[in-house]
């Protein structure tokens, strides 16, 4: 490892030997700075764009481009949010949000660390079998489930709940919980389990006091990005929230966008709303954040 | 305010029901004779996670395979009469034609950024802010991502002042302004792909850039000695060495691809020709025709399958490597 480094280094000192070939090097590396450049620029701007419209006025938005805010006068307001809010149902619609997805993700990540558990401690037959069809389910596209649950949800009386929702996306998230966790579980050294079975230890305990405690960091990974995507989701709660009164938040945004024809802009404030919580999460838990995508689909 | 308590209830209530469940079942097992506590335990534990997804998921696909050849009001068997509809009515068929074109492109090209962006990225000191920066859109929500990105798209007739960021950049040029969501069937579907691969380059850089870092430096030095040039190096040495990261990337965008349904619910809601399987399926639920919704999920199940397998094949290698 240091030998590479010193390699490294020694390379980058010939390279360098002196001003001009310096100054060579550099230009050379010019246009792989500028494309990375024009590249985050064009992943930038529009959010940034968008965020700046959210404070100006409704009247500086349909006349003219955000970039014009840049310069004197600003006439920065928080008309848009004000107006935003003012709109029956959408106030509420941000705390059905919130009650949608708490419950939602305690639910399933407490089933799937027990499931998984079972898969990846417990020998039994059929847990090949039941392994493979949950990797199965993980692709299978919710459109092939929507009616039928809709049915059982009728069947039940709860069409149209928030609770109906907390279970839909439990089911449709589960088959990933328990297939990333079990993986995770199923890495812990065997030793341990086997050490605290000799002193007596039951399943519950195992679980509880060693196989939890340990798989913290993944389900903290998990969390937050199933936290993310039933706060973020549209389909889900469309199909069994769409005309109830517990509308959440993307689908109450997404009922303006579409019934607004041209005084839509002021939908920017409800935009930024909506994704300040994603934005927050991922600035400052972004190592979990990152950490839960790649071993999501790494390993899968 | 009712909502708020059954809310509280159940972040409470499910954790200690299920550790009710299982100190319980563990008591009552214990009582239990040997053998018959050895078979018992493990459906016991696993009990929960799968009867979720039996319930939610399994029978829901058998019962949609079925509601797919019924009528309306589910009294009838009429055959393949739905898959008819899907596959003659012109409507579908355009939504069937974009699927396709989203599945191409939105995968080669969120792949192949990703990739390239991965290897750029690589070889500066800014790496980690570029990355997010590209990163920035994953975490953002398609709703969200629709209104920046309808922002970007806005159109005002020629000779006005173009409040778009996209038009405003062509009249600098003195180019005239382009009405990107209207202009079908090429533009607008375009425009659409261009913001669903603007979400998803970040998650492809992200999973691509963490085994780039895991190539070793020896094998790059080497091909340099030999005197290849970077860009050999990329074609020749990096991209084969990547190739099994990128196929399970490209799975996943392929997966995704197919499942495209906010960008374009949002953004024109199928409107000029921009529908996708995905929408049309929610249209035929909305307008409660669920035979034929539930033929468009089963065709987009069967598009699935492929990859499905593919995935489980990958799962049980990984097993047999374990």
């Amino acid at each position: 490892m240091s030998a590479e480094v010193t390699t490294r280094r020694e390379s980058a000192v010939e390279r360098g030997a002196t001003a001009l070939d310096n100054l060579g090097y550099r230009l050379q590396r010019l246009p792989l700075h500028l494309v990375i450049i024009i590249i985050c620029a064009i992943w930038i701007v529009p959010t940034v764009g968008m965020v700046i419209n959210s404070f100006r006025g409704l009247q500086d938005m349909s006349q003219s481009g955000w970039w014009t805010t840049l310069f004197p006068p600003h006439g920065f307001t928080l008309e848009s949010y004000r107006q935003v809010l003012a709109i029956e149902g959408v106030a509420p619609s941000i705390l059905y949000s919130v009650l949608i997805t708490i419950p939602a993700t305690v639910i399933q990540l407490t089933i799937a660390t027990m499931g998984a558990y079972a898969f990846a401690w417990m020998r039994f037959p059929g847990r090949n079998l039941f392994f493979i069809v949950i990797v199965g389910l993980m692709v299978v596209p919710i459109q092939m489930t929507l009616i039928p649950v809709l049915q059982i949800f009728k069947v039940l009386h709860i069409n149209g709940t928030i609770m109906a929702v907390w279970l839909a996306h439990s089911g449709y998230g589960l088959p990933f919980e328990v297939f990333l966790l079990r993986n995770y579980l199923g890495g812990l050294p065997r030793e341990i389990f086997e050490s605290a079975e000799v002193d007596g230890a039951g399943h519950s305990t195992r679980f509880l006091r060693i196989a939890v405690p340990m798989t913290i960091p993944a389900i903290a990974s998990l969390t937050i990005f199933v936290f993310l995507g039933i706060w973020n989701d549209l389909l889900v709660a469309l199909t069994f929230l769409g005309v109830s009164a517990y509308r959440p938040f993307t689908v109450v945004i997404t009922g303006l966008v579409t019934s607004f024809g041209g005084g839509w802009q002021f939908l920017t404030a409800a935009a930024v709303l909506q994704m300040a919580l994603p934005l927050a999460v991922f600035i400052f838990l972004q190592r979990y954040f990152v950490r839960g995508i790649t071993s999501g689909s790494v390993k899968g | 305010m009712d909502q708020i308590i059954t809310a509280v209830v159940a972040v409470v209530g499910v954790p200690l029901v299920l550790l009710g469940y299982i100190i319980g079942g563990e008591k009552v097992m214990e009582r239990l004779p040997d053998r018959l506590q050895g078979w018992a335990r493990p459906y016991f534990w696993a009990l929960p996670a799968v009867g979720f997804a039996t319930i939610f998921m399994v029978y829901p696909m058998v019962r949609t395979v079925i509601i797919s050849f019924r009528n309306n009001d589910d009294t009838e068997w009429i055959g393949l009469a739905n898959y008819k509809y899907f596959f003659t009515f012109p409507d579908t068929l355009t939504a069937l034609r974009n699927s396709v074109a989203w599945l191409v492109f939105y995968t080669f090209f969120a792949v192949f950024l990703g990739l390239i962006i991965a290897i750029l990225v690589d070889r500066v000191r800014y790496e980690s802010l570029a990355k997010i920066a590209i990163f920035l859109p994953v975490p953002i929500s398609a709703v969200a991502a629709s209104i920046i990105w309808k922002f970007m798209f806005d159109y005002q007739p020629p000779g006005t002042t173009q409040t778009g960021t996209l038009n405003a950049v062509l009249a600098t040029f003195g180019r005239d302004p382009v009405a990107w969501l209207i202009t079908g069937p090429f533009v607008n579907n375009a425009a659409l792909i261009f913001v669903g691969i603007w979400t998803a380059v970040g998650f492809c850089m992200v999973i691509i850039s963490a085994s780039l870092k895991a190539i070793s430096s020896e094998v790059l030095e080497a091909a340099r000695i030999d005197g290849a040039t970077e860009l050999q190096i990329v074609r020749l040495v990096v991209t084969p060495l990547l190739w099994p990261t990128i196929t399970v990337v490209g799975t996943t965008m392929l997966i995704n691809a197919l499942k495209t349904f906010d960008i374009v619910y949002v953004m024109t809601n199928g409107a000029y020709d921009t529908d996708v399987i995905a929408t049309r399926m929610f249209s035929q639920l909305q307008s409660s025709h669920f035979g034929r919704a539930a033929a468009v999920g089963v065709v987009l199940f069967i598009a699935i399958v492929p990859l499905l397998i593919v995935n489980i094949r990958r799962f049980q290698q990984q097993e047999e490597q374990r």
